[in-house]
């Protein structure tokens, strides 16, 4: 008798956690809790946007680090668009996707996106600079001020970084990435150590043999995107354009700066395979609709379960709510992103709640029509129902979970989606179909007698 | 008042094959076409100022002046014109927007551009393929294992499954005649439909075969037959109730819920449908089919059949 109310306190208190967090503006603890803003997201075609799907160009092959080392890379280039909420993410073998909410214009995401970053390689004098260090230099993006600047710069810049931090010093570029023809690792018998060999074009040759013949001895940094990668010490002078930079290298670490010289900063080229642009009035039309559909929808079925059930529809329907309720908590919690096809998934879920409900009433009223007391019917009825309820809805759990897969696989979001939104749908329907309604049943009914009031149950 | 959904089985399966046979046919004829998800491809949606939207013919012009052969051109609502083509490059792309908005004298808004490259195109059909075999498999698999206390608990996994196939059958089978008349393409949508059709259609046969299994464990004596179809009508409320509710919330998104997804929910509504149709008409009557071994008669004429089904 007691572990009724045991239930219905737990619910309350579930309902009201529910009800704090579906609120627009939830309390200030969730979000502390959480360390983030506790608000709905909306998937790219509710919100408008452009989702951009990259591969390896044509001719290559990546590694998962690689592909992870990628998606960082671009996430940093992508802050120059002003977005603040793009997201990366690495899709299957070979895909990265990058999706951009609120952005229009597909080329200029595309271009910054593919972009090769500026490789340079600086004057560091006698201090060696540690990979990772932020210089700032003197190159301005036009390669023709390069020469003109050589042979001022490199005295002063030798003896100055020695003692002053390096925010406030300014870097010579002696050449840039652009300048290099060829790339490759080597080892030989006469060094342990495999080695980088590099050729360069015939302007960054001449630069480089006037640099380097000044410059023995010191250091040379290696810096991509204004950041030190390497410092190599010139041990002689370079003329003929034909280099190679030697270090306690292993064959990993060597291709590893071998790559970023060839290919910029990212560690294979990657070419756009797909790209989808959603205008931001179709999705806010999209959204706005649903909404509409679901609330038109749930009073459609309210209606039809208090017509035909009578009084457990009503239970129902208020199991129905709280079903809502917590899944559109669950939903702002994990978070999911929500979609129109995940909308459309959790519309359907709330008939797949129905379904439960009714399960549990045609049985129910099966066990009145047998002459059980009510007190029983319930715990029958209910006990009856379980399997199907139970077989019927893993069946569809594990099609979600092959939707869900599929949907990971090609950054195909939609179809993710709304497999996420189906299965959470699912769970908390088995939830409120198996301690929302029957709780509410026997607290409501087990005083009265059935007898009295048939008409209650719609017989 | 005694419904005898079994006697009439064959009757039933007819009424499968007068709807999948003609899709089937359709599928071979006309085929369906695939959206550029599965293919590859550039889709560009523009919408004009009211009134400026220039007739399709003027489209394909212009595409034409960019090099893009037999691009495909459809108009909608509110000015709305949607070209599919060839896959394009972004500056192609821009380029064709600046041309439509001087040769058209209209500004154009991009509502949609969506552009698959052909390595994509070709995995995307192929995982498809595989994600439906998986769910078949993953099905057949529990069903099994659920039913393990009843005979031949793996008879009821592969009615199931032939019941999951009968509704792909006829939603594909939809499908080609939606293609056919009303151009709609096969996207990732579609997909998503499908197999939201497969997982409702296992839901619905298995509520079914659940009281086949709570029932032949009770009466023991009885006929497979009789306790097959005495399970159906029993569970024949729940299975016109939760039908209707789930037609009726598909209804109003349909109705309401705005065009983006008409097609899927369309394409749901029919797979529902035929979902409750073959775990009503189809998945237990095939049980009866294999429990009586019917198909040892099946070639010597249509009465013995009939006969050892009273």
């Amino acid at each position: 008798m007691q572990r009724k109310y045991t239930f219905l306190l737990l619910i309350l208190l579930l309902v009201v956690i529910a009800v704090l967090v579906d609120i627009p503006k939830p309390p200030e603890a969730f979000n502390t809790v959480l360390g983030r803003d506790l608000q709905p997201i909306l998937g790219l075609d509710l919100r408008g946007g452009i989702q951009v799907l990259l591969q390896p160009s044509e001719g290559f092959e990546a590694t998962a680090s690689q592909l992870e080392d990628a998606t960082k890379i671009l996430e940093n280039r992508s802050n120059a668009l002003g977005v603040s909420e793009q997201v990366f993410q690495v899709i299957g073998t070979k895909y990265i996707l990058g999706e951009f909410p609120g952005k229009t214009d597909t080329d200029q995401v595309v271009s910054i996106l593919q972009q090769t970053g500026l490789l340079e390689f600086i004057d560091a004098g006698d201090t060696p600079l540690e990979p990772g260090t932020v210089v700032a230099t003197d190159f301005t993006g036009k390669g023709s001020q390069q020469p003109s600047v050589l042979p001022t710069v490199p005295a002063e810049a030798g003896t100055a970084p020695v003692a002053t931090p390096t925010e406030s010093v300014i870097y010579h570029t002696v050449m840039t990435g652009a300048d290099l023809n060829t790339v490759g690792v080597t080892s030989d018998s006469s060094d342990p150590n495999p080695y980088i060999a590099f050729e360069l074009n015939d302007e960054g040759a001449k630069n480089f043999g006037e640099f380097t013949t000044n410059n023995v001895g010191k250091y040379l940094a290696i810096v991509l995107d204004k950041k030190v990668v390497s410092t190599p010490v010139i041990n002689s002078p370079i003329t003929d354009g034909k280099g190679i930079i030697q270090g306690q290298y292993t064959v990993e670490s060597a291709n590893e700066l071998a790559t970023i010289l060839r290919f910029g900063s990212l560690p294979v080229p990657l070419e756009v395979a797909q790209s989808t642009l959603i205008g931001p009035s179709l999705g806010q039309d999209s959204l706005n609709k649903s909404i509409t559909a679901g609330i038109i929808a749930f009073i459609a079925i309210a209606l039809m379960m208090i017509l035909y059930y009578r009084f457990p529809g009503f239970i129902a329907v208020l199991a129905l709510a709280i079903y809502i309720l917590i899944s559109f908590a669950i939903f702002k919690l994990i978070p999911v992103t929500l979609t129109l096809p995940g909308i459309a998934g959790f519309v359907l879920s709330i008939g797949m709640a129905v379904d439960a409900n009714v399960l549990i009433f045609e049985r129910l009223k099966e066990e009145l029509r047998g002459g059980r007391m009510l007190n029983q019917a319930i715990d029958l009825g209910w006990k009856r129902a379980w399997l199907s309820i139970r077989d019927s809805n893993v069946s569809t759990l594990i099609t979600c979970v092959i939707l869900f897969w599929y949907g990971s696989q090609f950054g195909a979001s939609i179809v993710k989606g709304f497999a996420l939104t189906l299965a959470i749908g699912v769970l908390v329907s088995l939830f409120t179909a198996v301690v929302v309604t029957r709780s509410f049943l026997h607290i409501a009914l087990d005083r009265s007698k059935f007898a009295d009031h048939p008409k209650w149950f719609g017989l | 008042m005694k419904i005898n959904i079994i006697k009439h089985r064959y009757w039933y399966f007819l009424g499968s094959l007068l709807i999948i046979i003609p899709g089937l046919i359709g599928l071979a004829l006309w085929g369906l076409p695939l959206s550029i998800d599965f293919t590859s491809g550039s889709l560009l949606e523009v919408q004009f100022e009211s009134g400026k939207a220039p007739q399709p013919a003027e489209m394909v012009a212009l595409y034409g002046d960019f090099g893009f052969d037999s691009p495909r051109v459809q108009t909608a609502e509110n000015n709305i014109i949607i070209i599919r083509s060839k896959d394009m490059q972004q500056e192609t792309k821009q380029a064709i927007v600046s041309e439509m908005e001087t040769r058209f004298n209209s500004k154009v808004t991009v509502n949609r551009f969506d552009t698959v490259g052909p390595t994509v195109g070709a995995q995307v059909t192929q995982r498809a393929f595989i994600a439906v075999c998986l769910a078949a498999l993953g099905i057949l698999v529990y069903i099994t294992f659920a039913f393990r206390k009843v005979n031949h608990a793996f008879r009821y996994g592969v009615a199931a499954i032939i019941a999951m196939i009968h509704d792909i059958l006829v939603v594909i089978g939809a499908q080609v005649f939606l293609s056919h008349y009303l151009g709609w393409e096969v996207d990732s949508l579609f997909l998503t439909a499908l197999l939201t059709v497969i997982g409702f259609s296992v839901h619905d046969t298995i509520v079914v075969f659940d009281r086949l299994r709570e029932n032949s464990l009770i009466y023991r004596r009885v006929s497979f037959e009789k306790i097959a179809n005495h399970s159906i009508v029993q569970t024949l409320d729940r299975s016109i109730m939760t039908t209707f509710t789930v037609l009726l919330v598909l209804f109003i998104l349909a109705l309401f819920g705005g065009v983006t997804i008409r097609h899927f929910v369309l394409i749901l509504l029919i797979g529902i449908l035929s979902g409750a149709y073959s775990s009503i008409f189809n998945a237990s009557p095939i049980l009866v089919v294999w429990e009586n071994r019917e198909w040892k008669t099946w070639f010597r004429g249509k009465k013995t059949a009939e006969s050892s089904a009273q």
